[in-house]
């Protein structure tokens, strides 16, 4: 009855891994309960809320909603990857500075998103923002903190 | 921002990051589901797909024998789980009090399931896809009972009877409601005071509405969790993200049966609760699977058990009365309020009905309250609990009395506001607040001012209370030899509490704020604590702070004391943390800088460490008034917000982005109150949009930046003027925005949400 155990070959963060996972996992459940990755979060499971996000061959993905037998030769970056060794990404420091967290667990997701949309739109006006962000559910802030922190770091 | 008469602080209204942002930011942070123990299984539990039914029989046989399966949990392996104690089974119900039983059923349902989601059974498995497989081959075998879902229904005579124990019982004097047919109605209370009749007489204009809202959810992201061993030894560790260690530890131990300090809570980092994460849910199951496993136990909620089994808000009736004179000055008011307790007794309604009429002056009043048990999850506290439904159906009356005196809404207020001095509606005169401050700064405010143009554009505005709460505080703190302190707190931090109090603990001694290490212990660890809630954590958790300060500000003087060898009287203790005496004999300066003096404490007897545990009343109550423009689209019926300001009286701002940020949040979720979420059950009651995608909370780019204006009315009840301000914003955004709409296209309602259906169905 127990699926037999699969081996996935992956690049996360830069380094390259091997997770053993069930047919069954998602790359949420392989980072979390395979590998002990929990920065990405699970808020629903089914892509509605974007706390799993992260950024899987350049693309931002809800992590709860792909197979983690999908990955394969993917490169994944979580909010792990984020900070270099010695310094936090700007984001991390703006979202700190500028309190765009309460209780914190959306900021893993807004992080990677608001990552994604910087590669994307590196001048992203506040409309195109809120839009992007949209897929992130935050029910502490009311987004005014984490929209401004995403724009005071676009503008450098 | 807007200050009357604060003292100059040094820290105090500053903005330092918070001590667990890094953590936060990386990835790092621990929150209940990140944990990972040697021998880790993995629980998940079956729900009841019926939304009222007898369970006749349960057959777990078959999901026992599933390989992986370590372990099978029904309500009869959690009552007598305990090794010393019995739990309490008492059957015999005081008037308006719970049956100990039910503490127990509603963790896992015993003789009926009370609603769709109710628990019923769980499972520990090697892993969860597993423990989700083994719940197939649980058979329950049900008798379907006939539901009530609605407030109003639950309540007519012949409504199916959820408890047929239940008798009405009384919470407040003078009426007695006592009787002895079955009901849903759990129990009554009544505030009154003057001659509402006499009142109502001398009334020139009078207006009695009814409304009604839905049900929300509070929308926490993170779901419930919980992970539990139970050691060979009898002793039971559990981690969760909970508003309260302690609390949970002592309802686990209420619930298993065990000595409460059997019992250990370790508290893990918290993704948000707003009052849904104070009732225990997992933990107990947590415990028991992990008790028949003799392994570690994780659980946690999937996002529709989240919406189907944990406390959403009460679905509310209201019918508010008010009179007034000519003048606006109101004579009389009578309401009646009605809330849906879900399964089990207990709805907000008694802090609803002590909130609805606080913004004003009233003599002649008398408000009723409902509890009223029926179908659907058991309500828990959601941010200002009870009070955004009461006092949106006083505030929506108030706009209709403004419309028809021609009188500017915020002056209508303004005749009526409460003041030092003046009885809230339990009789006792208000210490100093705010609410005239906030009314005043509403009307100068340049959004106000503002001309408003378009077609379907419209404003309203309204204003909101909350008490606040006190309660027990405890921390610790050991000053270490280089002057850094380390600070142990009960209170966990949902959103940055422990910067607000290490704040506080730095102004209190003069030091900087760098140098206190906070820390959120476990329930072994430190003196009790209340739930992070009721507005409470930054009050109380600064007063115990400010109290272990003066107890290191007396040792340190006394250690200056020991190696000046002069008297502890001669010593003072400056506001820059300097310990001064009086110059020597040879005219030499006697002084200490904080730092200096810590490492001379090793000599002179060890290191401090104090601890100190308090409770106090003295929190201070707090209003907040809103201002929305908003437009209407005739053609989707869906409701714009263009322009949002917040005016509070926030006593002091100790660290003001998040006193902003708790504005902010609470106005995103009133506004999602007022606009779309909600509760939809069909015809067999059973909850229908048990998900994000269809309980719809606002995301970014349905609002627009919230603008924040703090008025500081510091409390005298704190060392800091400290008051709560978490839950006031949640309250004025519902009867804000409805009185906007009426401004925008000249209907009123009367049931929130006014969702775009409800606004279609009254444009068509
Ligand atoms: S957990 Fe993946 S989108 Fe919510
Ligand atoms: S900070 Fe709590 S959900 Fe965003």
């Amino acid at each position: 009855m127990i699926p037999e155990p699969k081996v996935v070959n992956t690049i996360i963060n830069g380094d390259s891994k091997q997770i053993l996972v069930s047919e069954r996992d998602s790359l949420l459940e392989a980072l979390r309960d395979r590998i002990g990755m929990t920065g990405a979060k699970e808020g629903c499971n089914n892509g509605n809320c974007g706390a799993c996000a992260v950024i899987m061959d350049g693309r931002l993905v809800n992590s709860c909603c792909v197979m983690a037998a999908e990955v394969e030769g993917s490169e994944i970056m979580t909010v792990e990857g984020l900070a270099s060794r010695d310094e936090l990404h700007p984001l991390q420091t703006e979202f700190l500075d500028n309190a765009a967290l309460q209780c914190g667990i959306c900021t893993p997701g807004f992080l990677m998103s608001s990552y994604a949309l910087l590669q994307e739109n590196p001048n992203p006006t506040e409309e195109e923002t809120r839009f992007w962000l949209a897929g992130n559910l935050c029910r502490c802030t009311g987004y005014d903190k984490i929209i401004e922190s995403v724009l005071t770091v676009a503008k450098g | 921002m807007v200050a009357t008469g604060k003292p100059q602080y040094k820290i105090i209204g500053t903005r330092p990051r918070r001590p667990d942002g890094v953590d936060k930011v990386t990835g790092r942070a621990q929150y209940g589901a990140d944990i990972k123990l040697e021998g880790l299984l993995y629980g998940a539990v079956l729900r009841s797909p019926h939304a009222h039914a007898l369970i006749k029989s349960i057959d777990t046989s078959k999901a026992e024998a599933l390989d992986g399966v370590h372990a099978v949990i029904t309500n009869a392996d959690l009552v007598g789980s305990g090794q010393t104690v019995q739990p309490a089974t008492a059957e015999a119900l005081e008037p308006g009090k719970a049956s100990p039983r039910w503490a127990a059923e509603s963790i896992l349902a015993g003789p009926k399931v009370l609603y769709h989601g109710h628990a019923v059974a769980a499972v520990a498995a090697d892993d969860v896809h597993i423990a989700q497989d083994a719940l197939e081959l649980i058979d329950v075998e049900y008798e379907i009972l006939p539901h009530v879902v609605d407030v109003q229904d639950a309540m007519l005579d012949g409504a199916p009877i959820l408890h047929p124990q239940l008798r009405t019982g009384v919470r407040a004097a003078g009426v007695d409601t006592r009787s002895d047919i079955e009901t849903n109605l759990a129990s009554h209370m009544r505030l009154e005071s003057g001659d509402i009749e006499k009142g109502f007489a001398a009334a020139d204009l009078t207006i009695e509405r009814e409304f009604t809202s839905s049900q929300f959810h509070q929308g926490y992201i993170e779901p419930q969790n919980a992970t539990a061993f139970w050691s060979h030894d009898g002793r039971i560790n559990i981690w969760t993200s909970t508003q309260g260690s302690f609390m949970a530890r002592d309802a686990t131990a209420d619930v298993l049966g065990v000595p409460v300090a059997q019992v250990k809570v370790i508290p893990m980092e918290i993704g948000g609760g707003f009052g849904g994460k104070i009732p225990i849910y997992l933990e107990p199951m947590a415990a028991v699977l992990s008790k028949k496993s003799s392994r570690p136990v994780k659980m946690w909620m999937d996002r529709e058990a989240v919406f189907q089994a944990t406390g959403p808000t009460a679905s509310s009736y209201s019918k508010v009365k008010i009179g007034v004179t000519n003048d606006g000055t109101i004579t009389a008011a009578e309401c009646l309020f009605a809330m849906g307790a879900g399964g089990y007794p207990g709805s907000p309604v008694g802090a609803g009905v002590m909130c609805a009429l606080a913004p004003y002056k009233i003599d002649n009043q008398v408000i009723d309250g409902l509890d009223v048990v029926l179908n659907t999850p058991k309500t828990s506290a959601y941010r200002a609990p009870g009070a955004p439904a009461t006092e949106y159906a006083v505030e929506s009356v108030m706009d209709e009395i403004a419309e028809q005196l021609d009188m500017d809404p915020i002056d209508l207020r303004l005749v009526n506001v409460a003041e030092e001095g003046v009885k809230n509606s339990s009789g006792t005169p208000w210490p100093k607040i705010g609410a005239k401050d906030v009314l005043e700064a509403m009307k100068s405010h340049p959004h106000y001012l503002s001309e408003i143009q378009g077609e379907d554009v419209g404003r309203g505005i309204a204003i909101g209370f909350w008490f606040n709460g006190g309660m027990e505080s405890s921390s610790s703190a050991r000053v270490n030899k280089d002057g850094s302190i380390a600070l142990i707190l009960g209170s966990v931090d949902i959103g940055g509490s422990r910067a607000s109090i290490s704040m506080q603990l730095a102004e209190t001694l003069g030091v900087t704020y760098e140098q206190i290490a906070p820390q959120v212990t476990d329930t072994d660890s430190v003196g009790y604590t209340a739930v992070t809630g009721g507005s409470r954590t930054t009050f109380a958790g600064g007063w115990v702070v400010y109290e272990l300060g003066q107890m290191i500000k007396a040792e340190m003087i006394s250690r200056a004391s020991k190696i000046w060898d002069i008297s502890g009287d001669e010593i003072t203790y400056s506001d820059e943390g300097t310990v001064v005496g009086p110059d020597d004999a040879e005219g030499n300066k006697r002084a200490f800088s904080f730092n200096e003096l810590a490492s001379k404490l090793q000599a002179t007897g060890g290191l401090i460490a104090v601890s100190a545990s308090s409770s106090h009343t003295t929190q201070g109550a707090a209003y907040g008034g809103h201002i929305v423009d908003l437009k209407v689209d005739r053609d989707t019926g869906k409701t714009e917000i263009l322009r949002y300001t917040a005016i509070q009286d926030v006593g002091t701002a100790i660290h003001p982005d998040y006193v902003e940020g708790q504005i902010q949040g609470g106005i995103a979720q009133g506004v999602g109150m007022a606009l779309n979420e909600e509760y939809y059950y069909d015809s067999d009651g059973h909850l229908m949009n048990g998900s994000f995608l269809d309980y719809r909370v606002p995301v970014a780019n349905d609002l627009p930046m919230l603008d924040v204006e703090m008025v500081e009315v510091p409390n005298p009840g704190h060392p800091f003027g400290v008051r709560g301000v978490g839950e006031v914003p949640i309250v004025p955004p519902q009867p804000t925005i409805r009185n906007a709409i009426y401004d925008a296209i000249g209907v009123r309602f009367y049931h929130t949400p006014m969702s775009p259906r409800r606004v279609l169905d009254e444009l068509l």
